[in-house]
Parts: structure tokens; sequence; C-alpha cells
């Protein structure tokens, strides 16, 4: 039963973090219909960033997610006007081709002011044990849960309730209309680009402060397509409970099965939700009127 | 208060499309522009709007202007902002927003947008639209779905509201009903339209003035009477003979009648 809770509770923050790097991911596909590749990039420089705040810099961590969060909302918007912008019009699948180099060229980038090496450093966010039900649980896990959360709230309500965030849907649903109505598609991109960046960022820092900083970091950005796949390539529902789900699953396999096969099992949900349900859990249908 | 001066349009920069369109829409009036497949008719609406850079076009020759200004090399939204806003053809409704959001995305443009007042008064008109606020707008019937496109023009407040085919595809009673919408909508919101269509009996009945184009370019223009009075309009667009009554396809093989304004 101890075990069990220890493996929800591990689950669990895996599932919230791979649900924010998820989410990032959902924002692009839901404005643009692109899917981006760099994700696992954007996750791993805010990372490096953080780090950077907090180690390099000796700054406050809170001082240092502020500057990390604006750093990569800058990041974001740049992205979207120097690489998308030029590329608008262009076939969907040259966008996607983009986003590839520019993973390389984030990843290449980042080793080259940080180096290769993976780097350890102090956990900011307070990591003593909480019990929880007889399970022993570090501080920092619960707070991980918890910030995820919150952002998934947030992101929830800006997209049903706000103006900019229902303009995104729109875009979303047809670039034309959208336009002669006067949304700026341009602008709407930069906004998801940012935002995505920005949850890709707070997801990095969390799981930099549990493990630390290294260039493998990035293939979070691979872990999050069987999330997506599983919740629905378009919904933020979606990645949140596909998150979760993906988490505590690789949680149980790796602590009852054996460790190895929690690596593989995500991948094959993947498999059999795209030969049983392609369009996920929770994602949108095509709506045909007959 | 918009006036096209010998507007040329050209696609691709090969195929042109217009070629010294003008036109003139008064301000409070309905004008309607009519014309059948391939004349030119969404093009100059594009033009108006800004719309025309996703499909490749571009003005090349000839002025926009809306109330005095030129409007031709603003971006699309910018045209929104100053009060003009066309509702596309084939309706375009955003499928998997509800009706609520596709309005509130319709009002994007306005400052300082007492939401719930703008609701209601798109829902004055459209009772059937507050029914169905929470419902997706891809599940719409196509009526609704125009009721929507216009409602959607509504929440922009605009000063003139460029209406693409409204009655493309739609059951005759509801076209007369949202017909009935777009006159009301003329004389108590006071807003100007333009309006494309081919069906040129039901346009000419509720147009102040009407336009007809063949061609990318105007070949006719005049008051509705008069326009249903021309022996071309009534043999071409309204689809009566000479004498008044319906045509008969058998002569047609005989003897197709030459449009006096070819030579």
């Amino acid at each position: 039963m101890e075990l069990f809770l220890q493996l929800t509770l591990t689950g669990l923050t895996n599932g919230a973090i791979l649900a924010l790097a998820a989410l990032g991911f959902v924002l692009i596909y839901k404005a643009s219909d692109v899917i981006n590749f760099a994700q696992g990039e954007f996750l791993l420089i805010g990372a490096y960033l953080i780090y950077a705040m907090v180690v390099q810099f000796g700054l406050h961590w809170t001082l240092g997610m502020v500057i990390t969060l604006l750093i990569a909302i800058l990041l974001g918007v740049l992205i979207e006007r120097l690489i998308l912008r030029p590329m608008i019009g262009e076939p969907l699948i040259s966008v996607i081709m983009v986003t590839i180099g520019l993973s390389s060229l984030l990843r290449a980038v980042v080793s080259t002011i940080w180096g290769n090496l993976p780097q350890a450093f102090p956990s900011f966010i307070p990591t003593q044990a909480v019990q929880i039900l007889g399970a022993k649980v570090g501080a920092d896990r619960l707070w991980a849960i918890g910030i995820a959360m919150l952002m998934l709230l947030v992101f929830n309500l800006f997209f049903s309730k706000s103006k900019e965030g229902i303009a995104m849907r729109a875009v979303a649903d047809d670039q034309t209309a959208a336009l002669s109505m006067g949304i700026s598609v341009s602008h709407i991109f930069a906004w998801a680009w940012a935002l995505a960046a920005v949850s890709a960022a707070i997801a990095g820092a969390l799981v930099a402060n549990i493990v630390g900083v290294g260039p493998e970091l990035s293939n979070f950005g691979l872990r999050v397509f069987p999330v997506v796949i599983l919740g629905g390539l378009d919904s933020i529902p979606g990645a949140i409970i596909g998150g979760i789900i993906i988490g505590l699953l690789e949680a149980y396999t790796g602590g009852y099965i054996g460790q190895g096969l929690n690596q593989v099992l995500p991948f094959i949900i993947l498999i059999l939700i795209l030969m049983i349900r392609p369009y996920g859990l929770f994602g949108k249908e095509i709506i045909e009127r007959v | 208060m918009l006036s096209l001066n010998n507007v040329e349009v050209i696609y691709n920069k090969v195929i042109l499309v217009l070629k010294g369109m003008s036109l003139q829409v008064p301000q409070g009036k309905i004008v309607a522009l009519l014309g059948s497949n391939g004349a030119g008719k969404s093009t100059t609406l594009k033009a108006i709007s800004g719309l025309l850079k996703p499909d490749n076009g571009e003005v090349t020759d000839g002025s926009i202007e809306f109330m005095g200004e030129r409007i031709h090399h603003r971006d699309a939204a910018e045209i929104v902002r100053m009060g003009i806003f066309q509702v596309m053809e084939g309706r375009r409704v955003f499928e998997h927003l509800t009706v609520e959001e596709n309005l509130i995305a319709g009002g994007y443009t306005r400052r300082g947008l007492n939401l719930n007042r703008e609701l209601e008064m798109v829902y004055h008109y459209f009772p059937r639209l507050k029914e169905r606020r929470t419902q997706r707008a891809g599940y719409l019937s196509g009526g609704e779905q125009q009721m929507l496109a216009i409602g959607r023009a509504l929440m922009a407040q605009p000063r003139l509201m460029m209406l693409d085919e409204p009655s493309l595809g739609l059951a005759p009673l509801l076209v007369a009903e949202i017909f009935h919408i777009i006159q009301r909508i003329n004389q108590e919101q006071g807003t100007t339209l333009l309006l494309v269509e081919q069906n040129a009996n039901l346009a000419l009945q509720v147009a102040d003035y009407a336009y007809i184009m063949e061609n990318g370019r105007i070949v006719l223009e005049g008051y509705p009477n008069d326009l249903r009075q021309n022996a071309d309009v009534r043999e071409f667009y309204l689809g009566l003979s000479e004498v008044g009554q319906r045509k008969s396809y058998r002569e047609v093989k005989h003897y197709k009648r030459r449009k006096r304004w070819l030579s």
C-alpha cells in the first residue's frame, strides 16, 4: 500500500510536468495547426535559464523564475517574428520541418553556452519529506503538482473566458474568417508561441529542481507525444488528463513490473490510441453537417 | 461613403480579375452588386476589406476610398477598425466555438465593449441564436449559421457591412427571413449595406441602388425599378422573356439573345 501511494505521488508529479510541457504543444497546435518539434528544447532552455539565474547569478529563485519567464516570452515572440512569420502561406509540412530545424538550433545554442555535462544543483524549492497517508514524498514534488495544476487552470480560463483566448481558438478554426473580423493572425501566433515557451519554461524549472539540468532534458519533447496523442492534440483538458495518465502508468509499471518497460509503455499506448481513437480522448472531431 | 474608382485587381501577378471597377455606396443605403459566377463580385468585396492577400491578390490600379480616406493598402484588421465588416461567402462560422464565443470573436476590435448589451442586441434580431448560445456553431443549421455570421458582424458595429451571398444554399423561407432582418438592421442601426447576390430578384427588392457586373467591370447600374424594366436584365437576370412570361427554354436554343451591352 505504501509503495502504491509512493508510486502514485511520483506518477502525479511526472504527469503534472508532462502536462505542462504538453500544454505548450497543444497551444501552438490549437492556434496554428503546427506541430512544434522544438517543445522539448523550450523546456531545456527553461531549465538552463533557471539554473543560470539561481546558481550562476545567485538570484533568489522567485526573482530568477520571473526573469526566466520574461526571457521565455521574448524567445517565443522572436521565434514567431523571425522564423514563422516568413512561413505564413507556406504548406504546413514546411512549417513543421522548420520546427525540427529550430529544435536542433536551440539545442546547439544551449550546449554552446552551458556545455554538455549534466549539472546537479541545490533545489530551490523546499525538499523536506512530507508524510501523506504513510508515504513519504518530497515537498518539491507536491509544489510541482500544485504549480502545474494552477497553470493549467489559468490557461483553461484564458481560453474559455478572455477575448484573446477566444480569438486564438477562432484563428485555429478559420484563419481567413478570423482575419475578416479584424483578428490579427500574426499577433495571435506570437501569443501562442510566447505562452508555449512560458509553460515549457515552468515545466523545465520544475524538472531542473527535482533532477538537475542536462541536455537529455530535451527528450521530454519526445515524451510529450504520447501525452498529446492520448489527450487529443488540441485539447487542454486532454493535455492534463493525458499527462497524468501517462505519468501514473509510467510510475506503476516502473514500480511493479520493472524499470525499462516504463520507458516503452507510453509509446505502446500511443500506437493503440492512434488505432482506436486517432483524435485522442478529448480532441476535436471533424464536424460534418449532413 | 465608399467609392471605388477604376480598381484593378490581379491574382498571382498574372490573372486580371477586376478591370476598371467603379462603384459608389452612399451612407445609410443598401446597394446591391449583381452578377453571375466569376464576374468578380467577391473579389470586389475582398479588395475593399483587405482580404486579397491570403488569395495572392493585389490591387494594382485605381483607388478605394472610405470616408474620404484611401484604404486599399491597409491591412484587414485596420479596415475592420475603420468600420468596414465583410460577412464572407459560405458563412465561415467558427465551428468548434459556441454561438456566443463566435459573437465575442466578432466584437474583437471593439474597445470598451459592453458585452452583455451587444449580445442582447444581436439576440434581439436573431432570437434563435439565443436559444442555441451554448451550442457549438458547427452543429447549427445553414440558416442559423448565416444568422450567426451576420450577428458576428453586428457585434463589430460596422458603419458599412458587406454581405457576400447571404442567400447561398438556404431554403426560400429562410432567405426571406434573413433579408427581412437585413433590412431592419439597415433601418434601425443605420448600417450601410453592400449586398452581393446572384439572386437578382431578391436583391432588387431590398436595394436602393444596384450595379450589375460582368467580366470584372460594371456593365449596368440604376435604381431597382428601372433595372427591372430593362430588357436585358429581365432576360438574363430575372428569367423573364420580353412579354413578361416565364422563359421558354426551347426558344433559347433557337435564338440566343445578344446582350446589348456587349456590342
